[in-house]
């Protein structure tokens, strides 16, 4: 029997949380103003959480590392938010899209957890509209909805290419709300460093005020982390810079379960890597491949003749291009799912066709798609014989109308004009799957200790679908964890003020100022930069978007001999007890050295291809599917949870098995 | 490329600053404003200087971290962009850029180029919010059919990133752009007319107390401004502001 509890409520699938909502504790009014939380991330899920724990009470603090809560980075979400609505009539519902989840995540989420989610899913529209968030609307003042992610079925709800940023406005402003009435203090521009546990509970932070460097205690009867994903772990993602795994991972070397931390989205429609001075990359929405069709050249020489800028794009036809996606996915083409779609152009470009001058990147091409809404638009518009350069431009304002900001933001970052050359793209590291272990209730395995968002692993197993992580972090944080942290606190109606003056927190305090002082004392060889760098060169040739056993045998040996040299060698400059972003930095590369070595030992461990996670050695070797990726329900159908031992390497494996009652295990085809 | 670089440095909030000269080179075009700093700081921390600290995180141009005075324009020359977006294409081998804080008495700096912000929030908090609760027991979000127009509006006003460019674009440090986007969201959206009242006069108060100037219509902010916020928010701010100032007890 695993130490693992999922605590699922029992009954049928359908009623299991309406039952345990019925069922669990509360804590009534008098009692919530005497009960602090904590809150750490302020995006979808922290900052919805937050608000909503105020609301109903609470004494709130939330802590963030920007300079307000506004700019976390679930604002960068373009596409939209899935919700079981049927607006549009078209068969969705709960199931649905309970079916599409678990399918799209090749069956490696928990069935229970998924299904609430759906359930949720409608009252965050009616939430988000109730706070005037400005969702898009068809001409009869209803909302419109979009079709994403090769799901078959308009469920997703979208503000332009800007829902994550009206859905976080959203958020921010039931914050504001709160924050003036008192039940939110806001620790802005102050970073968590460590959790603080009493009696085996979660019972405060050490935090750091990054304006003056003061190191700040701060207790609560619980901790909740949303602080996001660590995509950032591969150093070049769609990111943003700060985004860092320190909370969560100061909570798992307290004693938090690592769930899953090889699953890793790699979005296909980012733009491509332009030179060694990257920092980050910019994703352009899924929703391009609606309408833009992937191909590389078909002769080598003429890929060569290309990134060499001999040759233009424009000047191949129709028969020297290779439209890859169509060739092999004749059913879904182009909309095939992320990660295969981001495997299949690494594979082309590892075979030496990338358009580029890096030889990392493949077209997404428009130019069939303008003619096409041209025809169109000139028969509708009553033009008989249209000429070409009318056809040309009556498409090119078609496509404008659609993705008019993608396009002019892809030409401000490449220079060069998507009308009339195709774009380049190419896949990124965008969203992590993985994260704490949590149980129904988002408890992580320190009594009191909650993960919310994308900083848990519970809901998309081992894929993410389009538009479904701005759908889970809004549920955990509104509608989720309200219920169940307060079952939780009933039991701390009596505790009183957490003092901060006893020596768990002078422990923790003590061990902190240690580790920022270690890092200030690097022998001073090399910045944070240098070594963020190399990690992320290792990951993303090794753990990236196909791995196998060698390669991840040598990603654990490299990452752990990387990280010893950081610690000896990271130059920080200026001091700890002032506004320092260097020491900032080397304190979240100090942690990512750690998480990529766990990371890569998961990867190791789980011997089979599913979702996002490649194993180049489990390939189907016969019949239609021959070499698409292979999963292996019999041994591999459970959660990696790992225990924290000291070193990454003497990390411990629990497993939780997953049962699936309710949908049938099937091969994802898409042929 | 190489650059001449005139930085604002300023060690702590209550230091005096001076600009100081710095030349950086192999700048490539395709590389954004603030990736040419990291060189420039990457040069620095291997001299065992101080880097130059300034704010940043997204680098796709919606977070509104982002922001420096660059000779003299807030985001740069380049136009709808964030200093994040502009490209060092924009700039000539040779160039000498200027690069500030965004300067106004509300937005004290915090170390060099980095600033505070936090009167923008505190705007925020005296009403940029519907008061509804959000525990999801709200009606059905299509019971309220939202006229397009209206809504497309709402939209446009609501995509404000509060970066500041407003404010240091104008000469009077009037964060009227700014308070009138959330204002006019609200107030074309009907679920924004109940608090309607209050909420415009408590976001001016509060815009007034935290020591920013008023509006004299030059235009400036509409024009720096990365999201292309309309000037036409102030005047529907002003008419709601004088709407309830006649109607309120």
């Amino acid at each position: 029997m695993s130490i693992l509890d999922s605590k699922i409520p029992e009954g049928p699938l359908v009623d299991k949380w309406t039952k345990h909502k019925n069922t669990i504790n509360l804590v009534n009014p008098a009692n919530k103003r005497n009960i602090d939380i904590i809150v750490v991330g302020t995006g979808l899920a922290g900052g919805s959480a937050a608000a909503t724990l105020a609301e109903l009470g609470y004494n709130v603090k939330t802590f963030c590392y920007q300079d307000s809560p506004r700019r976390a980075h679930s604002i960068a979400a373009q596409g939209g938010i899935n919700a079981a609505k049927n607006y549009q009539g078209d068969g969705d519902s709960d199931y649905r899209l309970f079916y599409d989840t678990v399918k799209g995540g090749d069956y490696r989420s928990r069935e229970a957890n998924v299904y609430r989610l759906a359930e949720v899913s409608a009252n965050i529209i009616d939430q988000c509209v109730a706070q005037g968030v400005p969702f898009a609307r068809e001409y009869g003042g209803l909302l419109d909805n979009r079709s994403f992610g090769g799901v078959l079925v308009s469920r997703t709800f979208y503000a332009k290419g800007q829902t994550g940023q009206q859905l976080l406005l959203g958020a921010y402003s039931a914050m504001n709300r709160q924050i003036n009435r008192g039940k939110i203090q806001a620790f802005n521009r102050h970073e968590m460093l460590d959790l603080v546990k009493v009696d085996g509970k979660a019972r405060g932070i050490i935090a750091r005020d990054l304006v003056t460097g003061e190191i700040e205690r701060h207790s609560a009867h619980a901790v909740v982390l949303a602080s996001g994903g660590y995509g950032n772990v591969f150093f070049l993602s769609t990111n943003a810079m700060g985004s860092n795994v320190m909370a969560a991972w100061r909570a798992h070397r307290r004693g938090a379960f690592f769930a899953n931390p090889c699953y890793t989205q790699i979005h296909p429609t980012c733009i491509p890597v332009s030179g060694e001075h990257q920092s980050k990359l910019t994703l352009m929405s899924e929703s391009l491949r609606n309408d833009g069709r992937i191909w590389v050249p078909k002769r080598k020489e003429d890929a060569v003749a290309i990134r060499e800028g001999k040759l233009k794009a424009t000047e191949l036809t129709e028969e020297q291009r290779d439209y890859y996606l169509e060739r092999r996915y004749p059913a879904f083409g182009n909309l095939v799912p992320r990660d295969v779609a981001s495997r299949a152009a690494k594979e082309r470009c590892d075979a030496g066709f990338g358009v580029n001058k890096t030889g990392e990147a493949v077209y997404l091409d428009f130019a069939a798609a303008i003619q096409r809404y041209g025809k169109e638009k000139a028969l509708t518009s009553g033009i008989e014989n249209p000429t070409a350069a009318q056809v040309l431009q009556l498409g090119e304002e078609v496509i404008e109308n659609k993705y008019g900001n993608l396009f002019q933001m892809y030409e401000k970052i490449v220079d060069e004009n998507p009308y009339k050359s195709p774009m380049m793209i190419y896949p990124a590291v965008h969203y992590t799957m993985g994260g704490l272990w949590v149980d129904y209730n988002l408890q992580t395995t320190i009594p009191g200790c909650y993960a919310a968002g994308e900083a848990n692993f519970s809901d998309h197993g081992a894929n993410r679908l389009g538009a479904s992580a701005l759908m889970q972090g809004l549920a955990d944080g509104y509608f989720v964890l309200p219920y169940t942290i307060g079952d939780y606190l009933s039991k701390d109606i009596r505790t009183g003020k957490i003092p901060t003056d006893t020596p768990e927190f002078d422990q923790a305090e003590k061990e902190t100022r240690a580790r920022i002082e270690k890092l200030m004392n690097g022998a001073g060889t090399h910045s944070v930069d240098y070594y963020h760098k190399k990690l992320g060169k290792i990951m993303w040739d090794k753990c990236g978007m196909s791995r196998n056993e060698k390669g991840l045998k040598e990603a654990i040996k490299e990452i752990s001999q990387l990280r010893e040299d950081f610690w000896k060698n990271v130059k920080v400059p200026g001091t700890a007890n002032s506004l320092n972003q260097e020491l900032e930095k080397a304190g979240r590369v100090a942690d990512f050295l750690e998480l990529g070595e766990l990371f890569a030992k998961d990867a190791l461990d789980r011997r089979e291809s599913c979702g996002g996670h490649f194993r180049e050695e489990s390939v189907e070797l016969t019949g239609e599917q021959k070499g698409e990726a292979l999963r292996d329900d019999e041994n591999f159908k459970y959660v990696s949870a790992w225990e924290y031992k000291g070193e990454p390497k003497d990390a411990q494996l629990h497993k939780e098995e997953l049962t699936f009652d309710n949908i049938e295990l099937k091969t994802r085809s898409y042929k | 490329m190489k650059l001449t670089l005139k930085i604002w440095r300023q060690s702590d909030a209550k230091a005096k600053g001076n600009i100081v000269d710095y030349n950086v080179t192999g700048i490539e075009g395709d590389m954004s404003f603030l990736e040419m700093l990291d060189v420039l700081n990457e040069q620095l921390i291997a001299k065992g200087d101080d880097p130059v600290v300034f704010d940043h995180d997204c680098r796709e141009g919606i977070c509104g971290a982002c922001s420096l005075q660059i000779n003299g324009e807030p985001h740069g020359p380049d136009r709808l962009v964030t200093t994040c977006q502009l490209h060092m294409r924009k700039f000539k081998d040779g160039d000498t850029i200027y690069i500030e804080p965004f300067r106004a008495k509300a937005f004290p700096v915090v170390k060099d180029l980095m600033i505070d912000r936090s009167a923008f929030d505190r705007i925020q908090h005296a009403g940029g919010y519907i008061s509804v609760n959000t525990s999801g027991n709200t009606i059905d979000a299509n019971a309220i059919p939202v006229n397009k127009d209206d809504a497309d509006d709402a939209f446009a006003a609501a995509t404000c990133i509060g970066c500041g460019a407003c404010v240091a674009a104008c000469k009077n440090a009037s964060a009227m752009l700014f308070t009138s986007a959330k204002v006019s969201q609200y107030a074309l959206l009907p679920q924004g007319q109940v608090e309607a009242t209050d909420r415009v006069l408590a976001m001016v108060n509060q815009m007034d107390d935290e020591g920013f100037g008023n509006c004299t219509n030059t235009g400036a902010c509409e024009i720096e401004c990365p999201k292309g916020i309309s000037l036409e928010n102030i005047a529907r701010m002003n008419r709601e502001y004088l709407s309830a100032s006649l109607v309120t007890k």
